[in-house]
Formats: C-alpha cells, sequence, structure tokens
C-alpha cells in the first residue's frame, strides 16, 4: 500500500536537498561551530588550570610569607633580648665603673683634703707664731715704750736671773 | 521507550490499515476546529453533512500520506488548499511543470495526467478536460517520474531552511562572539551539539568520532526538527516527514553508505570470517552477518518511520472519534471532545519526547554503527596465543 511504498519523486528530492544541507551546515556551521566550541573548551580548561596553579602558588607564597614572618618575629625576639642583656650588661658595667671612679675620687679627694689641712694647718700654725711674735713685739713695745718700763722689766729680769 | 511507543501505538497502525473507500471526506479543518476550541462550528456543519458517514480511516491516511496540494480546510471541490508544483517527466513527453490546482481536486485532467487517488496518472487524452472521462494510459504511467513539488517534499524543503536559518546564524553568533558565553539561540542550541558530539559521537565512534560530526549532526536536527514540525497541525507544520518510508529509507540509505564505505578490513572479517569461530558454526553465522548488514539500515528506516506515523494516527483518531460518536449525536460528540482533547494534549507531550527520543536514537544507531565500521582488531588472540 501507499503507505510503506517510497515514492521515487520524494527520495529523489530528500536524497538532493539532504546532501545539499549537509554539505551548507558541514562547511558553514559544524566546522566553524564545533572548531569554536572546542577552543572555547581548550581554554576554559586552560584558564582553571592557571588559576589553579595561580591558587597553589598563592598558598605556597602565603605559607612562606608565614614562615618569613614568623622567622622575621624570631629574629625580633632574639634581637630584643639580645640588645636588652646587652643593655643590662652595659649598665652594670657603668655602674661598677662609675662605683669605683666615685671612690677613686673619694679616696683621692680626702687624701688631697688631708693634704690641705695639713698645709692649712701648718700655715695656721706659722701665721700662729708669726702673729704672736709680731703681738709680742707690739707688747713689748707698748711695756718698753718709757724708760722706766724698761728699767723695770730688766730689774725684773735681774731678779729672775738671781734666782736661778 | 522507544519500544513502548511502538507496542502501544501498534493498534493504532493496524486499525489506519483498515481504511474502505468512502466518497465522503472529511477534513483536517474539522480537526483544527475541535483541536481550537470551537466545537459548535463543527457541530453545526456535522449535522448538515450527516448524509455521508465518516470514515476515520480514510482521513487518517489521507493525512499521513503525501499530496500534492496542502490542504487547509473544507471538503471535496469546495476545499481550500495551498496547490503545489507538480513535476513529471515522462520519456516520451518530456518534462511537465504546472501547479496542482491545474486538477481541481481530481476533477480535471491537464497536459495529459490527471489525479486518481492522490496519485499523478497519464492519460490518453491531452489537454484540459472532465478526469472522468479520460482513460488511463497504463504505459506512460509506467514511464512517468513523478518529482513534484508535493506536501511532504515542501514541508522537507521548509524545514531544510529552517535548518539552515537556525545553524548558520548560530555559525555566526559563534564568530561573532568568540570565546565567550553562548548567547539566545546559540545556548538552546549548544548543549544539543555538545550532546550528539559527548553523549553519542565520542563513546560510541571513539577519536575518529570528528569525521563523522557533521553526519550525525544534520541526521540529529534533521529528525529531531521534522519530527517536531508534524506535531504542528497548522500550515507549514502538519506534514508527516519523519514518518514517511521515502524519507526514513534515505536516511537509512546514507546511514548504511557511510558505514560501508567507512568500513575497515577488521569490519568485513567480522562479517565474512567471525575470527575464532570454527569453519562449521561460519557455514551459519557468515549468511547472518551479511543479512545483518542490510538489516541494520532497514530497522532504522522502520523504527523511525512507524514511531512518527503511529503518533500522527493516535492523534488524528482521537479526533475521529469526536466525529464517530458526533454521528450518533451532536452531544456525544461534544462529550467525547473533551476526553478526545485531553488524550491528544497527553499524547502531544508524548510525543514531543518521542520526537527527541527518536532522533536520539537514528543518531546513537548510526555512530554504533560507524563505531563498528572502524573499530580496530583486539589483539586478543595473539596475546592469549602468545602467553602459553
Amino acid at each position: 500500500m501507499e503507505l510503506i511504498q517510497p515514492s521515487i519523486g520524494l527520495v529523489f528530492w530528500m536524497t538532493v536537498s539532504f546532501l545539499i544541507l549537509l554539505f551548507i551546515l558541514k562547511k558553514f556551521a559544524w566546522k566553524p561551530i564545533l572548531q569554536m566550541l572546542s577552543d572555547r573548551e581548550h581554554s576554559i580548561a586552560e584558564a582553571l588550570n592557571t588559576a589553579k596553579k595561580a591558587r597553589e602558588e598563592m598558598a605556597s607564597l602565603k605559607a612562606d610569607n608565614e614562615r618569613l614572618l614568623q622567622e622575621a618575629r624570631l629574629e625580633r625576639d632574639r634581637m630584643l633580648k639580645e640588645a636588652r642583656d646587652t643593655k643590662d650588661a652595659i649598665i652594670a658595667e657603668a655602674k661598677e665603673k662609675a662605683q669605683a671612679e666615685g671612690n677613686k675620687i673619694m679616696a683621692q679627694t680626702r687624701e688631697a683634703i688631708q693634704t690641705e689641712k695639713n698645709a692649712a694647718v701648718t700655715e695656721l700654725k706659722n701665721l700662729v707664731a708669726t702673729m704672736s711674735v709680731q703681738i709680742a713685739e707690739k707688747i713689748l713695745r707698748a711695756e718698753l715704750s718709757n724708760d722706766q718700763k724698761q728699767k723695770d722689766l730688766v730689774q725684773s729680769m735681774l731678779k729672775d736671773i738671781k734666782m736661778n | 521507550m522507544t519500544t513502548f511507543a511502538l507496542t502501544f501505538e501498534n493498534p493504532h497502525f493496524v486499525a489506519m490499515t483498515q481504511s474502505t473507500h468512502n466518497k465522503s471526506l472529511k477534513g483536517f479543518f474539522r480537526l483544527l476546529i475541535t483541536g481550537v476550541f470551537l466545537l459548535t462550528a463543527f457541530s453545526s456543519s456535522a449535522s448538515e453533512e450527516s448524509s455521508e458517514k465518516f470514515d476515520a480511516g480514510k482521513m487518517i491516511v489521507e493525512h499521513i500520506t503525501d499530496a500534492h496540494d496542502w490542504h487547509l480546510w473544507g471538503e471535496g471541490h469546495s476545499s481550500v488548499s495551498v496547490p503545489l508544483p507538480v513535476i513529471i517527466y515522462n520519456s516520451e513527453r518530456g518534462l511537465s511543470v504546472f501547479m496542482s490546482s491545474r486538477f481541481h481536486h481530481e476533477e480535471m485532467s491537464y497536459d495529459g495526467y490527471k489525479l486518481e487517488e492522490g496519485k499523478v496518472v497519464a492519460v490518453h487524452e491531452m489537454g484540459e478536460m472532465e478526469a472522468s472521462l479520460t482513460t488511463v494510459n497504463e504505459e506512460a504511467t509506467a514511464h512517468s517520474y513523478d518529482l513534484s513539488i508535493t506536501k511532504n517534499v515542501a514541508s522537507l524543503l521548509f524545514s531544510i531552511a529552517l535548518l539552515l536559518w537556525i545553524f548558520l546564524s548560530v555559525a555566526s553568533a559563534y564568530r561573532r562572539n568568540e570565546g565567550q558565553a553562548p548567547k539566545g539561540l546559540q545556548s538552546f542550541v549548544e548543549p544539543l551539539i555538545v550532546f550528539v558530539r559527548d553523549e553519542i559521537a565520542k563513546p560510541s565512534i571513539g577519536p575518529k568520532y570528528m569525521k563523522y560530526m557533521p553526519y550525525l549532526l544534520t541526521v540529529f536536527f534533521f529528525i529531531w526538527i521534522n519530527n517536531l514540525l508534524g506535531l504542528i497541525p497548522i500550515i507549514p507544520g502538519g506534514a508527516n516527514v519523519t514518518g514517511n518510508i521515502a524519507v526514513t529509507m534515505t536516511l537509512a540509505l546514507i546511514t548504511f553508505i557511510i558505514t560501508t564505505v567507512s568500513a575497515n578490513k577488521n569490519y568485513w572479517q567480522h562479517i565474512f570470517a567471525m575470527p575464532g569461530v570454527p569453519a562449521g558454526v561460519l557455514v551459519l553465522l557468515t549468511p547472518i552477518e551479511i543479512l545483518g548488514v542490510f538489516l541494520r539500515p532497514f530497522v532504522l528506516m522502520i523504527r523511525l518511520f512507524a514511531n512518527i506515523t503511529a503518533g500522527h494516527i493516535i492523534a488524528l483518531s482521537f479526533f475521529s472519534l469526536i466525529f464517530i460518536f458526533g454521528e450518533m449525536s451532536t452531544g456525544l460528540g461534544l462529550g467525547v471532545s473533551v476526553f478526545s482533547v485531553a488524550f491528544v494534549i497527553f499524547m502531544s507531550l508524548l510525543e514531543l519526547l518521542v520526537a527527541f527520543l527518536q532522533a536520539f536514537v537514528f543518531t546513537l544507531l548510526s555512530a554504533i554503527y560507524f563505531g563498528s565500521a572502524i573499530e580496530e582488531h583486539h589483539h586478543e588472540g595473539h596475546e592469549s596465543s602468545h602467553s602459553h
């Protein structure tokens, strides 16, 4: 019956038009579309890979940074500690030195004072002696200002000598 | 899903073959009208023509077979249809080209041809005259080749224009926004192209799949678009292109030719002398294998044809129910129409799935045949002999 008898006209038109369709689509549609699709897939895959790599790099960088930071922190602590130690040492030393110097100065001072004191005492003794002589001289002068007094003195002294 | 569709629709396939020849022609218009809610309009026309019995089988066959004009509405000589070009080549008379409207719905002959039950036949009498007065020239008819742009050819050309428009514009969209995300039609088509490539071609054919991609994509979208156009009841849809044996035969033949041409030594060896099979069994196996070579495209042809035709038949059958019951009583027809329309909507949804599925199955099987044709020899036999 007609339903399952292929008609020659339809077979002819179908063959011709389908082959033309196949040819045109192959050349102008499927080729560029499939090409673009695979290109895009490649570029997406590449971009994803790059992103992954970048992420890994970032992670490693971050770890590096962390490590560096940690090291820097340790270094800083070490340096601070060292500085503190140095400072303490310096201060202690300075204190010691100052103490020693002070003691030395004190000793010298004391010595100087002693010397000065001795000198002063000596000078004072001399001065007192000189003054005493002068006073004695003046007194003597005043005592012996007139002849009477000189006679009296000589009398008295003579008396003393007689006693001896 | 395929077998389900076949078994489900088979009873209707048989029912359709029991068509009797009745002069009464109930038109597409009635189907349309029913489908498009104008039930009252139909019931009045049914009462007018109640003298003529409605013949469901004939109506269905007329709608699923080819025609020389694109019927829109109306009955017999009052029907309205789009005339299509008739192109006839006869080895003696040469080429005749004229519009099918010259036949005046099978009532007139023209240029030595007339239309008889949808077929162009040659008549003895040349020129224009009453068809009933002419006598068929059997010899000239046998030598006439009808290359007319029939309803199916017109629908075929329309679908090809549609395919070209879709895919050339998509291709230009790909060129325009290269390397960017797809837009519009492009983003609708792209997953399907990727589907054909990744789910059909790559696993079935193997690394050489790229060579077969243009054919697989073309055949997939051709079948799918034509299946969908067949589901649209109004012009330019409604023709039964992928449910026509000539179309499915051509497609299956192209698959067969590509398979045969690209077949390697290994393929032929497996057909004529299956390796590792005793000679006694080969006597039995080789004819089966040779038969299988031709059976595969034959099955491809039948599967698509039967599935799509069955889909059309089932929708038309549900509509026929309305008219059959309507002839008994208008009220009964109206009552049945509710269920018929509901069933047709359900079947149409199923057919949407079948439309895609059949395109997928045809493409997948084609790809599997190509894959078997270019499959390289496995060195299993040699390896096992070495190991001993």
